[in-house]
C-alpha cells in the first residue's frame, strides 16, 4: 500500500539558520500555498514525523540536536536540507564555527538550495522527498534496511 | 438483534468516524480559506502510521493504548446494542484513564503534562456525563439505551438543560477549541499535543481510531435526545457537529483552569435546574 506518500508529516528544525528559510517554511502552511492539501502536517514531534526538514548549517552547538531528532524518527524517514546553508553551509561555509551542510551529521536525501528557498521550491522538494520515502518504505516492506540510500 | 447492532458499530463506526474526521478537516480548511486535504485523508494518515516502524518507548504503553481502543469500542458497542447507559459511561471513563496511564508510561515531561491535562479534562466533563445518564433515567424511568431510544416523546423537550450542558462538554470530548486542553487536531507543535508525544506508528494509529469510535458514540448519545423522530435526529446531529466545527475555528484555546471552572459552572447549574424541574413538575 502506498499510504506513505499520501500522508507525509514533517518535523522542522532550525539549525543555525537566519530565519529566512524558516519563514518560507511557515509560508507553505498559509492559505496561499496550503501544503495540508497534500496531507502534509507540520508535527513538531520527531516520533510522529516522516520527513525531517532542516534549515541552516551545522555547528558544534546543534550537532547533537540534529542527530538526536534524526534518531528519534521511526523508519522510513527522509531528510530534506532546506536552503543553501543546510545544503553546503552557504555563505557561512568558511566561518570558523561552521562545519558545513547537514550531510556532515545525518544522511540527506533531498537538497533544496536557495537563499531563502521559495515556497514553490519547498513544495517541489518535499514532493521529491516523497519519492524517496516511498522507495524506502518498499525496501523496508521487503525486509531490507531502509537506512541504505540508493 | 442487539448483538448485530453492536457488531455493526464495531465494523462501521471507524469508517463513519474517519469520514466525519475527513469532512471536518475539509470544512475547517475552507473556513480558514484553504483548499484542505482530501476527505479520505484521515484513512491515509492511519494507513501510513501502520506502515511505520514500531518504535516503543515503554512496552506497557502499547498495552494501555490497545486497552484504550478496546474499551472505547466496548462502550460504543454496549451503547448501540441498547445496553445499560451507566455501564457505557463507566467503560468510557476507564478507557480514558487507560489513555492517561499510557501517557504516564513513558518518562517524558511532555507526555506527563499531557497526561495531567487529560486527567483535568476527565475531571471537567465526567460529572456532566453521569448527570446526563441520571437525566435520561428520571425522564424515561430506565437506564437501558434501547428503552430510552424507544421513549415516545421528544427528550429534548424534557431535558433541555442536560442537552445544553452535554453540548458544552462535547467541545472538550471532540478535542475542539476552546476546550482542547489535552490534545487537539491543530496545535501540532504545542504542549497540548502532549498526551500523544511518546506514541508513534501503529500505537498513534490506535489513538486515532479510538477517537473515530468515540466521535460516532458521542453523536449517538446526542441522537437519544431526538430519537422519537429519526429524520429530525439525523439533521440535529449533523447541525450539532457543524456547530462544533464552527466553534472550533471561531474560538481560541482557554487555560485549563478556566475550562474546568466554566464547564463545572455551566453543566452543574444547567443540569441541576433541569433535574429539579423534572422532579417537581413530573414532566410525564
Amino acid at each position: 500500500m502506498a499510504y506513505m506518500k499520501r500522508s507525509p508529516w514533517i518535523i522542522h528544525y532550525d539549525g543555525s539558520s537566519c530565519n529566512g528559510c524558516d519563514i518560507e517554511v511557515l509560508a507553505c502552511l498559509t492559505p496561499l500555498y496550503d501544503v495540508e492539501r497534500f496531507g502534509i502536517i507540520n508535527t513538531g514531534n520527531p516520533k510522529h514525523a516522516d520527513i525531517f526538514v532542516v534549515t541552516g548549517s551545522v555547528n558544534e552547538q546543534n550537532r547533537q540536536v540534529i542527530r538526536n531528532i534524526y534518531d528519534q524518527m521511526p523508519e522510513p524517514k527522509v531528510v530534506a536540507a532546506l536552503g543553501i546553508c543546510a545544503c553546503s553551509g552557504g555563505v557561512f561555509r568558511e566561518c570558523y564555527n561552521v562545519e558545513g551542510g547537514m550531510d556532515q551529521v545525518i544522511p540527506v536525501d533531498v537538497y533544496i538550495p536557495g537563499c531563502p528557498v521559495r515556497p514553490e521550491q519547498i513544495i517541489d522538494g518535499v514532493v521529491r522527498a516523497l519519492g524517496v520515502l516511498e522507495e524506502k518504505r518498499a525496501r523496508m516492506a521487503a525486509g531490507e534496511n531502509a537506512e541504505v540510500t540508493a | 438483534m442487539n448483538v448485530l447492532y453492536a457488531i455493526a458499530f464495531l465494523v462501521l463506526a471507524p469508517l463513519l468516524g474517519g469520514l466525519i474526521a475527513g469532512i471536518d478537516r475539509k470544512l475547517t480548511a475552507r473556513m480558514q480559506g484553504r483548499v484542505g486535504p482530501p476527505v479520505l485523508q484521515p484513512f491515509y494518515d492511519v494507513g501510513k502510521l501502520l506502515e511505520k516502524e514500531h518504535a516503543i518507548v515503554a512496552i506497557s504503553q502499547n498495552f494501555f493504548v490497545l486497552a484504550y481502543l478496546v474499551f472505547i469500542a466496548f462502550s460504543g458497542a454496549i451503547f448501540f446494542a441498547g445496553g445499560d447507559l451507566l455501564l457505557v459511561v463507566f467503560a468510557l471513563t476507564l478507557a480514558h484513564v487507560l489513555l492517561v496511564l499510557g501517557a504516564f508510561a513513558a518518562t517524558s515531561p511532555y507526555s506527563f503534562i499531557g497526561a495531567e491535562r487529560e486527567l483535568i479534562q476527565l475531571m471537567a466533563y465526567e460529572p456532566m456525563v453521569v448527570l446526563a445518564a441520571a437525566g435520561f433515567y428520571i425522564a424515561t424511568g430506565s437506564f437501558s439505551v434501547s428503552e430510552i431510544a424507544a421513549f415516545p416523546r421528544p427528550l429534548i423537550v424534557l431535558l433541555p438543560g442536560i442537552f445544553v450542558g452535554l453540548f458544552y462538554v462535547l467541545t472538550m470530548k471532540l478535542r475542539k477549541s476552546p476546550f482542547d486542553i489535552a490534545t487537539s487536531h491543530h496545535a501540532h507543535q504545542e504542549i497540548v499535543k502532549g498526551v500523544t508525544t511518546e506514541f508513534s506508528g501503529s500505537t498513534l494509529g490506535m489513538v486515532e481510531v479510538a477517537h473515530w469510535y468515540e466521535t460516532v458514540f458521542l453523536l449517538g448519545l446526542f441522537w437519544l435526545f431526538f430519537a422519537w423522530s429519526p429524520v429530525i435526529a439525523v439533521i440535529a446531529v449533523a447541525i450539532l457537529y457543524l456547530a462544533e466545527i464552527f466553534i472550533d475555528n471561531a474560538t481560541a484555546r482557554v487555560k485549563w483552569g478556566f475550562a474546568l471552572r466554566s464547564i463545572w459552572a455551566v453543566t452543574l447549574v444547567l443540569s441541576a435546574l433541569n433535574l429539579f424541574a423534572l422532579q417537581f413538575f413530573g414532566g410525564l
